[in-house]
């Protein structure tokens, strides 16, 4: 197993390093860094000595990835790719363009973005999971029928739909709980009930429909046949046999997004005012701040690669037959 | 949800459920308010955005200040014991009399004297060891290891504030690291400001990135400590304006000390600088820093002290403004800013009572505001039953559509091209796009100067007689006939080319976007289509924009001024020639120059207010609008709502140190909160019964199906 995740690890280097490539093209095709000084400067009495200041002291003077008027190796170190490269890759992310300390604001925001994303994450697994076994024992029945309509109209509504209309009819009309905001300690709880409960109810729909295929697939299988005939009872069937034997093709899908909760969601972020991750790369996106969108960009690569990792671990551990040669 | 409202139960005590502030604050005199932006700069020399004047102006008190009531704006002292004193000197060095002629002015000296007995916040830059040394320079290991915010420095001091902590300042004006971006208009007027950028710049790079300047061991020619409470300032020539720049954070005092506390190793890392944590002598200091979520700001308690104006216009006097006249300020303990980026919940927590006054969205308008029959203003039955209040003020902003005059369409100084500009200034219905697209809140602008400014005169002498008529006691637009007649004569009858016969085709560069961005460019090229114009709109971002301004690209283009201070040379300055945007990246997008006007501005900009200043004003006037250089748009009116709890509230974006007047009726607040957000708990109980009456058939249906034979199974699924 080490020798296998030794090798993933070192795939994992021509990733980053692509992914690292690819954003910094992106970035710099629709900003220049005379841009970056003026969105930092303001907009009002910038002069070009200004900016020019402003791109010397962050290094962004230099051309971008090739310097003809250096020599020998210099022609590519001597760039701004190369110097905002290197450093990342030893999780050194360095300041944001207004001077604050990357690494911190993350350690900072990590927090408040887990709070709701775990949670959520966690709930709705339970959610769909059980609701999806639901339909499967009640298949070809009216419930089935009107569970899987139900499913199909959640899934059709803007997510943006649950938090406007939760907002307004839990906290506006109902007064039960803040519109918005963040609290710590005891009074999480206070803040977190919404967007977690509505960030559930929007998955309800596509995920339930998702695993309901699944769990049909697997109880056609003839060892259902056979559970059945000895006279388990059809709880102990979906939930030991069904569930688990479907479990590879649900961990391919969940295993992998574990990682990515760090990252925040971008949507509730914004609408119930959570300073977490998510918003953090928005606002770094529109104040074109190259610094947090390149850490953010390649911390969500990371733990993209190290969810897949953990999904392949994950595999051996519900399936004996899978083994890493 | 359950444990949400458990913990609503648990911490709520006489709150309401979805109160989103903790229960200790309840009943405590503190403001609620909201910020969309995070703040980027606290740093005063470096802070120049609206974002951050709602914090910074509380924290730092300028040598002076607006006056809270007075309109038109007028300026008293702020930590200046009295009005700088002005020496003017001619060429020879010889003192001139008062009203000298700004040509003979050689230079001028601002003389200020500093309120003694001002003491700064306290801070654990002031703050002194045992021995009476600096507690924390250089910095202890162990507490910057535990630090993560400057409350967390057990020790704090304070000292006077003295004339050197303005100089320092105005040093630090010319740092290389800072980028002030006020420097390079000041390095023009305060004598050896450039000459020390220089001399910094030097030192910065032989020192290092991380070094510390000692700015003391720096010159700067053009300023100089007289004693312990007097400083002058030495003006190139003369420059009224310098007195508005001295309400701004930029002229505020910085302490060596500070400065010298935040340039330790270990500190900027964690957020530890003048940007992040300020340090001032106004009535609030920032005790809570985090943009992400909120900023708490509270009473300082070494303020110097200060009473509520008594002085009021008649209308104030009558809106109960003056009430606190000569009581102490300020009178809020603490003010509490959460960060709101989505519209919906921060206009619902307004309504709740959770924020003690908001601004206006379109999304809103109707909601809120009511127009009568004659275009009045006043507020919806909804709100007055809240007892909200609607404060209505113009906004001293100008939003314009410019011209380039350097495109070969609709620029340079030929009569075709003016006419040309003109035709479009008539054509585009200025009182239609803010009726439409503004819900009112607008007025026509006749030239670049908006009302409340030195410059700006209501009536017929007001108008622009290019565009309006006066009739029956009001301008009205000229007719699409009067502008035909000008296409016309500027070679384009029935908008095409005389020569080609191609259609004229004018492009213009806007930055807006969103929901309202379609129909905005619908209307547009429905006014243009009102003279057999086509229009094209090129979308692009802020950046974009620049650019092609820069270059000198854009066709037409629209764009807006926000005052920095209320003077008639903050408006015009953006039509000077030697401000031209592509020739010296200037402020003057347009690119418009006119001698004669160039030469009034000159001239204006140096007069006091005055019926000669206003004579210029007029010319200026005559000539932007026979020119036509901008459609001249609209005046921004700021429609701003508050709870009737919140006093003392005076609209006025000029003046932006404004919370240490506000006063709360805090027993009112929290009793009008709990009446307005009871919890409704039955839709609970009808959801858990639903919930039941949902599940019972199912498990009814279980338990049936787990005892039913394989025969009656096998006849069911037959």
């Amino acid at each position: 197993m080490w020798a296998y995740l030794v090798r993933r690890l070192l795939y994992a280097l021509p990733i980053l390093m692509g992914v690292n490539l690819l954003t910094f093209a992106l970035f710099f095709v629709v900003n220049t860094p005379d841009d970056m000084a003026r969105m930092q400067l303001g907009v009002k009495r910038v002069t070009p000595e200004a900016i020019e200041r402003w791109k010397v002291e962050r290094g962004y003077d230099k051309p971008l990835f090739f310097n003809e008027s250096a020599e020998g190796g210099g022609q590519l170190t001597d760039t701004v790719f190369f110097d905002k490269s290197l450093r990342m890759f030893v999780f050194d992310f360095g300041a944001a363009d207004d001077g604050r300390d990357i690494a911190r604001e993350i350690q900072q925001r990590m927090g408040p973005s887990l709070a709701i994303a775990l949670p959520t994450f966690v709930l709705g697994l339970f959610v769909t999971v059980s609701f999806a076994l639901m339909l499967v024992f009640f298949r070809a029945t009216p419930l089935d029928f009107w569970g899987v309509v139900m499913c199909v109209a959640m899934m059709s509504i803007s997510s943006l739909f649950y938090i406007i209309g939760g907002q307004w009819l839990i906290s506006k009309v109902w007064h039960l709980v803040p519109i918005s905001g963040y609290g710590g300690g005891l009074d999480a709880p206070r803040f977190l009930a919404l967007p977690v409960v509505l960030g559930v109810i929007g998955g309800i729909g596509s995920s339930t429909r998702w695993y309901r295929t699944i769990f049909l697939e697997e109880i056609s299988r003839d060892y259902v046949r056979t559970a059945r005939a000895k006279g388990v009872s059809e709880l102990t069937v979906l939930f030991r046999h069904v569930l688990k034997n479907a479990m590879i093709p649900i961990l391919t899908g969940v295993v992998v997004v574990i990682p990515l909760l760090f990252m925040g969601s971008l949507i509730i972020e914004s609408f119930f005012g959570i300073p977490g991750l998510g918003s953090y790369t928005i606002d770094a996106i529109q104040a074109q701040d190259f610094a947090v969108v390149r850490a953010m960009v390649f911390i969500g690569s990371v733990l993209y690669i190290v969810g897949l990792i953990l999904t392949d671990l994950s595999y051996t551990l519900v399936d004996p037959r899978v083994r890493f040669e | 949800m359950c444990a949400a409202v458990l913990c609503g139960v648990l911490s709520g005590c006489g709150n309401a459920w979805n109160d989103p502030y903790p229960a200790a604050e309840s009943g405590q005199n503190i403001l609620y308010s909201a910020f969309v932006n995070r703040p980027k700069h606290f740093d005063p020399v470096q802070s120049y955005s609206e974002d951050e004047a709602t914090f910074l102006y509380q924290i730092y008190e300028p040598p002076l200040q607006y006056h809270y009531l007075q309109r038109p704006y007028a300026l008293i002292p702020g930590a200046a014991a009295q009005m700088p004193v002005l020496y003017r000197y001619g060429k020879d060095g010889v003192l001139l009399p008062d009203g000298a002629a700004a040509a003979d002015v050689a230079h001028t000296v601002y003389e200020i004297r500093v309120r003694p007995g001002v003491r700064y916040q306290p801070h654990p830059a002031f703050a002194k060891d045992a021995s009476g040394r600096p507690a924390y320079v250089p910095m202890p290991a162990a507490a910057l290891e535990v630090a993560t915010a400057i409350p967390d420095f057990p020790l704090v001091g304070s000292r006077e504030l003295i004339a050197e902590d303005f100089v320092y300042q105005l040093k630090r004006l010319a740092h290389p690291r800072l980028h002030s971006p006020i420097f390079e208009l000041m390095r023009g007027y305060i004598r050896g400001l450039s000459g020390l950028h220089e001399a910094l710049a030097a030192a910065a790079e032989k020192a290092g990135p991380d070094a510390w300047l000692d700015l003391d061991e720096f010159v700067l020619d053009g300023v100089e400590v007289v004693d312990r409470y007097t400083y002058r300032i030495r003006v190139e020539g003369t420059y009224p304006q310098l007195s508005y720049w001295m309400t701004m954070p930029f002229f505020a005092p910085v302490p060596r000390e500070v400065d010298r506390f935040y340039a330790q190793p270990g500190m900027a890392e964690k957020n530890l600088t003048l940007d992040w944590w300020p340090v001032g002598t106004g009535p609030y200091m920032l005790v809570e820093n985090d943009p992400n979520a909120r900023m708490v700001l509270a009473r300082n308690p070494n303020y110097r002290g200060e009473t509520y104006p008594c002085e009021a216009g008649d209308d104030d006097v009558a809106a109960g403004m003056v009430a606190d006249c000569g009581k102490a300020i300020p009178f809020i303990d603490r003010a509490v800013f959460s960060r709101e980026k989505e519209g919906i919940p921060y206009w619902n927590k307004f309504l709740q009572g959770y924020y003690d006054a908001s601004g206006l969205s379109s999304d809103n308008f109707d909601q809120a505001v009511q127009m009568g029959g004659e275009g009045e203003v006043g507020l919806s039955d909804e709100m007055r039953a809240q007892g909200i209040e609607l404060i209505t003020s113009v906004s001293p902003t100008v939003m314009y559509l410019g011209f380039n005059m350097l495109d070969p369409v609709v620029g340079g100084t030929s009569e075709a091209a003016r006419k040309l500009r003109l035709a479009l200034s008539i054509a585009i219905d200025e009182e239609e796009f803010i009726s439409v697209f503004l819900n009112g809140r607008g007025s026509p602008a006749m030239h670049p100067v908006p009302p409340g400014i030195f410059g700006h005169e209501p009536g017929e002498a007001g108008i622009n007689p290019m565009v309006y008529d006066w009739i029956n006691g009001a301008p009205v637009r000229k007719s699409v006939d009067v502008a035909r007649k000008l296409l016309a004569e500027a070679g384009y009858p029935g908008g095409r080319d005389v020569n080609t016969g191609a259609p004229l085709v004018i492009h213009l560069d806007t930055t807006s976007s969103g929901m309202g961005q379609k129909s905005y460019v619908n209307w547009l090229t429905k006014q243009l289509r009102k003279i057999d114009l086509q229009l094209v709109v090129r979308d692009s971002d802020w950046n974009r924009l620049q650019d092609k301004l820069r270059k000198g690209n854009a066709q037409m283009f629209f764009l807006g001024w926000n005052a920095d201070y209320p003077d008639p040379e903050n408006f015009y300055f953006l039509l000077y020639g030697p401000q031209g945007r592509v020739a010296t990246q200037g402020e003057n997008a347009s690119n418009y120059q006119n001698a004669e006007f160039d030469r009034l501005f000159e001239a204006m900009k140096v007069m006091s207010n005055g019926p000669e200043r206003l004579s210029i004003i007029r010319k200026m006037n005559r000539i932007l609008q026979h020119d036509a250089p901008w459609i001249w748009g609209f005046h921004q009116k700021a429609f701003v709502l508050q709870h009737g709890w919140l006093k003392n509230r005076k609209p006025g974006a000029i003046v932006r140190n404004t919370l240490k007047y506000q006063r709360i009726d805090t027993v009112q607040r929290s009793e009008k909160r709990l009446a307005w957000n009871r919890p409704v708990i039955w839709p609970l109980g009808l959801m858990a019964g639903l919930l039941v009456l949902m599940i019972w058939p199912m498990v009814r249906r279980y338990r049936q199906h787990e005892r039913q034979t394989v025969r009656v199974a096998d006849a069911a699924e037959g």
